[in-house]
């Protein structure tokens, strides 16, 4: 059997500053190496200052995740040499001397199948090293700090996976439940990161590093999967080892160097005391932290009604479940709902639009609003929904600005209804006996109005002038 | 001019008007310039002094609010970060670092009207009790410039006890302000651990070491941790001392005080005078009205093993971060291979520094942490619970601060375990946290006994005014120098 584990780094992205000091949680908007202090850049004689909301937050995700959550909480050394480490140590946790850690095993499920987390860290994201230089022999790397010191919650999983759809699943749960909860956004680069380990029937564990993203994770398990197998099948054997990702030709290589058996002589971090989370304190976060995605779906099911399939896709999108967590009312809410699955998805695919979006809720609240009472047909509501996304119009100025009220004055569309009874006079006679082609001359109507008829009375109408 | 006041002397002589701070400033630098190629208790001194003075007493002429100190010129142990002046740990290492901020002590010094006078030699990191391992030449013990002044703290010392400053800042992480204290005839402090804030320290042992002030008596010790303690947000091993007022009161005294008399601190190899000049204290002390008996702290025996274990655990981390690549002087525009660069650079260090970060990459790696540095954890857990039992009994405990007398520089320099050794009554308040000072008691054949009274976590104030009780005991001869 095929066993996938996976070991995944979360930025805490939406974090005002950094795990120990105040420079901004949020580098990316910085020049190189202009994100940076005493504490961040491990000059002598600055101490950590541990962020609080970090702790509170990654407690969140351990809570989210089913895993335990001790009382007390501590630091430890990981010690090595890397040049993007400024203090040649990285301020990380450990479980070895008991559950000190954020969280403690734990498991969520993932479709049928039960993923265990083995723990949940909190640490520091080193620097990142830039390389430039097209040869190697002019190549020089260049170290960044800006990212030095970023809140990073590392998520440990049991070898649970099967296959690559499972970790898939997971990742699909896993981002849209950090982003439920407000604490990270998985789409910025390098937000997430991961290490996999994958084994097949019969073979050796193979470690794969430097994934850098969601994405590339389930690209680099499939691989790795369909290499172990080639190989198993041609009966070669599968050395226990680790590899790279190599993104550009999205294949694992071995790491020609020998990995050495690094010795971190982890310690406690005598600058952190120990934090206590104790169960009054929990509490209080469990009732701080956002409803789920699981409890939204059930909500929206038998609350509204709401199908189970859009109440899926509506739920565990924090982007459009904010939208129609404001918008909807009791009555509006399946038309809402609706809207922004059929609809809005449509047209705010990608990060980019999304943010360039500007729709609101009441724009949504309105545009639901005018459906129901036949104030605009759906296919117009479509052309106006494309306009306030572009422009954040209000909904009226946008109906008048394109003509996209409906036709629901009598006379007016009496009238239309006239010249196509005296255009269409085979499918008049027709429909005299078959009631489905009285549909043909509906959409008719609709043709001759743009869509902008009111679909309901045009029926009626129709039906009174032909019999 | 006459250097030869307290600290709390010289307030007051320049609130009366009777001198100035640029002309007591001004005395200083002189004092320096003439004693200090002797001594050598100061890595650079403060070309700006008499302009800082002379603004100070501008404030003072105008009626401005003006701090505490009153320019008072204090020396600094070159392990603390003064914002845009080198601060070189006596390393080559640091040989250029100029720190880009103050650290918590320095900053709250400033605001009281502190002259930092010079950065006061140590050995290198702060890991040594003799001063030789500087990297730019040992301190010398002003009563006898043959002798080691101690150290690591010993240009702190040294500073104060030859009249360069009134009062210093030093760091303990096992006696460094206390040893050397002890060998120059100064009061050493080593607070509660946490009193102090340690942001801008450079760390050697983080989690037992505090800066300590070096000082002519101990009021002045008292005035100074008046203006330095306290929670800092930079800290947050800091504790809350709720603005003690540790000079209020200092006249207490002892009666009534129960007072625990350590053995394994006065054990075979301790020096006849030093033996001598401990049981005059206690004598003195039960004088006073206190109760002495001796107390016996079973795991002292192995306080100083457990000491080196975890000291050259933390400080194989700590000192990690000097790679060269951002401390460095030795650059290349063709660039190193990573490996080989950081070896040359590591050469940087001097030879105690060395041994300490190789059996700091030694004691607590994989297969060998169980059998030295978490057995090292649980001797510091032990002797804790040791001295908290004995702290139920008694309100303070006594032993001398160093088992021998100011030895020869050189002496024992090739001799780490015999050096080691001389740590044994100090290492012990580092372990557990809590406060101990070295009070000023004895001279015998010209060289200076310090005495150590030791009390429970936060009783800070009560371990002050016990030390100012033993102090008023004795009148010392003055420094021959």
């Amino acid at each position: 059997m095929t066993k996938i584990g996976l070991e995944i780094h979360c930025q805490l992205t939406n974090l005002e500053s950094k795990l120990f000091c105040s420079c901004k949680a949020n580098y990316r908007q910085f020049e190189i190496n202009e994100n940076i202090c005493p504490v961040c850049m491990g000059l002598p004689g600055s101490l950590p200052r541990l962020n609080q909301d970090a702790v509170k937050k990654a407690t969140m995700i351990a809570m989210a995740l089913n895993c335990s959550t001790p009382d007390k909480i501590a630091f430890f050394r990981k010690n090595y040499f890397y040049p993007d480490l400024p203090k040649n140590f990285q301020i990380t946790q450990l479980n070895i001397y008991g559950d000190t850690s954020v969280g403690g095993p734990g498991s969520i499920m993932v479709g049928d199948k039960e993923i265990r987390i083995t723990r949940i860290q909190l640490e520091e994201d080193p620097g990142r090293l830039i390389y430039e230089g097209s040869s190697s022999k002019n190549q020089i790397t260049l170290v960044d700090y800006n990212r030095a010191g970023t809140p990073l919650v590392e998520i440990v999983t049991e070898p649970d996976f099967e296959n690559p759809k499972q970790v898939r699943e997971f990742l699909n749960i896993l981002s849209d439940l950090l982003e439920n909860l407000g604490v990270s956004d998985p789409s910025l680069e390098g937000a997430m990161r991961a290490d996999a380990n994958v084994s097949i029937e019969g073979g050796k564990k193979v470690e794969i590093k430097n994934i850098g993203s969601f994405h590339d994770l389930e690209k680099a398990v499939h691989f790795e999967i369909t290499r172990q197998e080639s190989l198993h099948s041609r009966e070669i054997e599968i050395a226990q080892e680790t590899r790279h990702w190599d993104d550009k030709r999205k294949i694992t290589i071995s790491s020609r160097s020998k990995e050495e058996a690094l010795d971190y002589r982890y310690f406690l971090e005598g600058d952190i005391p120990w934090v206590t989370i104790d169960p009054a304190i929990q509490e209080k976060l469990k009732s701080e932290m956002p409803e789920s995605i699981s409890s939204k779906k059930e909500r929206y099911v038998s609350k509204y009604s709401i199908p189970n399939q859009v109440a899926d896709v509506l739920s565990s999108d924090k982007f459009y479940s904010d939208l129609f967590e404001d918008s909807h009312t009791e009555s509006n809410a399946k038309e809402i709902a609706n809207i922004i699955t059929t609809d809005l998805m449509g047209l705010v695919d990608t990060r980019e639009k999304r943010e360039a979006s500007k729709i609101t809720a009441i724009h949504l609240r309105d545009l639901a609003d005018a459906i129901q009472t036949g104030k605009i047909s759906r296919n117009s509501a479509k052309n106006a929904l494309h306009e306030i996304v572009k422009t954040g119009k209000d909904l009226s100025q946008v109906m008048s600005d394109l003509d996209l009220g409906n036709v629901s004055d009598e006379s007016e569309l009496l009238t239309v209804i006239k010249d196509v009874i005296s255009e269409e006079p085979q499918a008049v006679e027709q429909a005299k006996s078959n009631p489905q082609t009285i549909n043909y001359l509906v959409g008719k109507v609709m043709q001759k109005t743009k869509g902008k008829a009111d679909p309901k009375l045009t029926l009626d109408l129709l039906k009174k002038q032909i019999e | 001019m006459n250097l030869k006041i307290s600290a709390l002397d010289y307030v007051q002589e320049v609130q009366n008007g009777n001198i100035s701070a640029e002309d007591f400033t001004a005395a200083t630098l002189e004092r320096i310039h003439s004693v200090d190629e002797k001594l050598h208790a100061f890595l650079s001194v403060n070309d700006d002094a008499i302009n800082q003075a002379r603004e100070i007493d501008k404030k003072i002429k105008s009626g401005d609010k003006v701090g505490a100190c009153f320019g008072m010129p204090i020396s600094i142990k070159d392990n603390m970060c003064i914002k845009n002046s080198k601060t070189t740990c006596a390393s080559k290492m640091l040989e250029n670092f100029v720190a880009p901020y103050d650290a918590t002590v320095i900053s709250k010094l400033k605001e009281q009207d502190a002259i930092f006078i010079g950065k006061a030699n140590m050995d290198e990191f702060a890991m040594g009790l003799t001063t030789e391992f500087s990297a730019y030449g040992p301190s010398k013990n002003p009563w006898n410039v043959d002798c080691t002044p101690g150290g690591s703290s010993g240009g702190s010392a040294v500073s104060v006890s030859a009249f360069e400053c009134v009062a210093s800042l030093g760091s303990d992480t096992g006696g460094s302000v206390r040893n050397p204290a002890s060998f120059c005839s100064a009061v050493g402090y080593k607070p509660t651990y946490g009193l102090i804030s340690r942001y801008g320290l450079i760390s050697y042992a983080n989690s037992i070491e505090q800066i300590g002030p070096v000082t002519r008596t101990v009021k002045d010790t008292a005035f100074l941790l008046n203006m330095i303690t306290g929670l800092d947000p930079n800290d947050n091993t800091t504790v809350d001392n709720k603005n003690e007022d540790y000079l209020s009161g200092i006249d207490s005294g002892v009666e009534g005080k129960k007072i625990g008399i350590i053995k394994e601190m006065m054990a075979e190899g301790t020096d006849p005078a030093v033996i001598s000049a401990t049981k005059d204290a206690v004598s003195k002390l039960e004088g006073l009205g206190a109760i002495c008996e001796e107390v016996s702290l079973d795991m002292v025996k192995y306080s100083v093993a457990a000491y080196y274990t975890i000291t050259a655990t933390e400080a194989g981390s700590n000192l990690a971060r000097y790679d060269n690549l951002r401390y460095g002087y030795d650059f290349s525009l063709e660039g190193y291979e990573f490996n080989s660069y950081i070896q040359k650079a590591r050469k940087n260090f001097g030879p105690e520094v060395t041994r300490r970060m190789i059996i700091g990459g030694f004691v607590p790696s994989a297969g060998h942490a169980g059998k030295y540095f978490l057995k090292a954890l649980k001797v510091k857990n032990k002797l804790t619970k040791e001295i908290n039992e004995a702290f139920k009994k008694y309100d303070l405990l006594i032993a001398p601060t160093v088992p021998i007398l100011p030895f020869k520089l050189g002496e024992k320099i090739d001799d780490p375990v015999a050096l080691f050794l001389v740590d044994i009554n100090t290492v012990t308040a580092n372990l557990t946290g809590k406060p101990a000072i070295s009070v000023p008691f004895a001279v015998s054949n010209g060289l200076p006994i310090g005495i150590q009274l030791l009390a429970d976590s936060m009783n800070d104030k009560m371990l002050l005014q016990a030390a100012h009780a033993l102090e008023q005991t004795v009148k010392l001869p003055e420094v021959p120098i």
